[in-house]
């Protein structure tokens, strides 16, 4: 990919990241917080492409424990938001 | 599966991370937009075993292993996530930013002994990056894990020369991570995570327990930033796209729940060098308060036309929300006028009082936000404050100097009465002393918040 193209990807995401969440309630400073954590739980992509490139122990060991505190941010994280949200329900 | 479909995939999953984004910012759907959210995560997350990188074939290599770990990490964080106290919530979501953080750090390190020789430099100067922001997270992150545990002093902890330490440090870290961009090599870049480890917990040592949470949401950002540039050296949009989202989407949070300290970003991470525990008033602990009776405080709340409850902390270790309401809802059927008056950093989160009060059923009309409940406490009779202390405390006005000065406040000192639950004359979360204690118009009822309540609630229904 050329440089070009990624910083204008990478400019756009600024923009859309900082227009999201430019509105929102102290209610939901918490939730919003979590949920971003997880989202950046996504690194656990990276962490099973690196895996699969690992030629050494020392790689591999390295990935795969990665992977494990990728995945724990990641699941848990989602997991906890919707535990926060859970109490919200049903009221306005 | 070709690249162009594999990117495709990736770009949906990154419109679903907006849509997430854009859902968690509104009540009504932030629950969806979480759900939403991890579905972009799981279907970026089964893409890649369908995609062979350059150099790669299917099935993947090690997919045992990869597998296994995956596993492994599920059944750490699913747990985690179901058992964990509401009132523990901020210390989880500081650790799971901060085990992100070091995947992205390790993630890093593991492409870099992999490309060897072969990076470019503009790829060495991303890893470079991601190693020293994603250990600052790591270790930054446990540091204030540590401190909402309590497991250490939520004090700011500064020691002579702690800045000069400091500064030292991150000239260190610029330094090796110049030597590894002009020499490459392995070793420097260990030290370098060495250093950064090292600079994170030097950085978040001196911030103050009460401003812990803005400290949490920078380093998310921080860690959001780190996936973003091991998306470029990785060559993953989807990473790019998801790391930048979440690191512009935290920092104008960030900036979101300083102002709602009223609290400048620079003077939380940078005030605390300077910063000395002081004590506002002189030998405080001696003085007389005046504590009372359950009944005391039912007669008082009896009389009343209008009563705001400000609930903090201590209320949620109490458990005693449910018991909360339960007075609420007494003092409603006897025609008085009831409100909680909730501070947006209220308990230990922005929002986390109210994720607390929602849990008991307390209906939302009666939560009212600080700039609301703030002009009425003049026409209050009774402000009751269960476990809070430095939301209601003066000298964040008063008291140029110390450590939550400029932090707006819940104005209780303006209504005719005020009641203190307390366990103990033990001072809050930022540890400085409350003038209001000692105030003649200020009652003290001391012991756990919840068997207070209840005291209070069987004196009320007999009067």
């Amino acid at each position: 990919m050329n440089a070009v193209a990624i910083i204008s990807i990478f400019t756009l995401a600024v923009f859309v990241g900082f227009e999201v969440v430019s509105k929102v309630s102290s209610t939901l400073h918490t939730p919003l917080m979590s949920g971003a954590n997880a989202i950046h739980g996504v690194i656990l992509v990276g962490a099973i492409i690196v895996a699969d490139h690992s030629t050494t122990n020392l790689e591999l060991g390295l990935a795969v424990t990665a992977i494990v505190l990728a995945t724990i941010n990641m699941v848990g994280g989602f997991v906890v938001t919707d535990r926060m949200l859970e109490m919200f329900k049903g009221k306005k | 599966m070709s690249r162009t479909v594999y990117d495709l995939i990736g770009l949906f999953a990154g419109i679903c991370f907006i849509l997430a984004l854009k859902g968690l910012s509104h009540p009504k759907t932030a629950r969806r937009g979480n759900k939403i959210g991890a579905v972009g995560a799981t279907i970026a997350t089964l893409v890649v075993f369908f995609y062979a990188n350059e150099g790669s074939s299917l099935p993947l290599n090690n997919l045992g292993w990869i597998l296994g770990a995956i596993a492994v990490g599920t059944l750490i964080g699913v747990p985690a996530a179901r058992k964990v106290q509401m009132t523990q919530m901020p210390q989880l979501v500081a650790l799971f930013n901060g085990v992100g953080g070091g995947a992205a750090a390790l993630v890093a390190i593991v492409e870099y002994l992999n490309l060897g020789d072969t990076a470019t430099t503009a790829e060495v100067i991303f890893t470079v990056f991601t190693v020293i922001v994603g250990c600052v997270s790591f270790s930054g992150s446990i540091i204030t894990f540590m401190k909402l545990q309590e497991l250490m002093t939520t004090r700011p902890v500064v020691f002579p020369g702690g800045r000069f330490v400091i500064a030292g440090t991150l000239v260190a870290v610029l330094g090796v991570a110049i030597w590894i961009v002009t020499a490459l090599g392995t070793t420097p870049l260990l030290i370098l995570a060495g250093l950064s480890l090292l600079f994170g917990v030097l950085f978040v040592l001196p911030v103050g327990g009460a401003d812990v949470p803005i400290v949490i949401s920078l380093l998310n950002a921080f860690t959001g930033l780190t996936v973003a540039a091991s998306g470029y050296v990785l060559d993953s949009v989807l990473l790019i796209i998801a790391g930048t989202l979440v690191g512009a989407s935290g920092t104008i949070l960030t900036r979101l729940m300083a102002e709602a300290m009223g609290r400048s970003l620079f003077g939380t991470l940078f005030g605390a060098f300077t910063a000395k525990p002081q004590d506002t008033s002189g030998a405080a602990e001696d003085r007389p308060v005046r504590s009372g009776s359950p009944d005391d405080v039912a007669i008082l709340l009896n009389y009343a036309r209008r009563v705001v409850i400000v609930p903090g902390f201590g209320l949620a270790v109490a458990q005693a929300q449910h018991t909360v309401r339960e007075l609420a809802d007494l003092m409603i059927s006897k025609g008085i006028d009831v409100a909680y008056g909730i501070h947006p950093v209220a308990g230990r989160m922005p929002g986390h009082m109210n994720v607390l009060l929602a849990e008991a059923n307390v209906p939302y009309d009666q939560l009212l936000e600080m700039d609301e409940v703030n002009p009425t406490f003049g026409q209050t009779d009774v402000a009751i404050v269960i476990g809070a202390n430095d939301v209601v405390n003066p000298a964040a006005k008063n008291s140029p100097g110390c450590p939550i000065y400029g932090m707006p406040i819940l104005e209780v000192s303006n209504a005719a009465n005020v009641i203190f639950l307390k366990r103990s004359m033990r001072p809050g979360f930022a540890g400085i002393e409350n003038e209001l204690l000692y105030d003649p118009k200020t009652m003290l009822l001391f012991g756990d918040a919840k068997a207070s309540l209840t005291k209070v609630v069987g004196a009320l229904k007999a009067l």
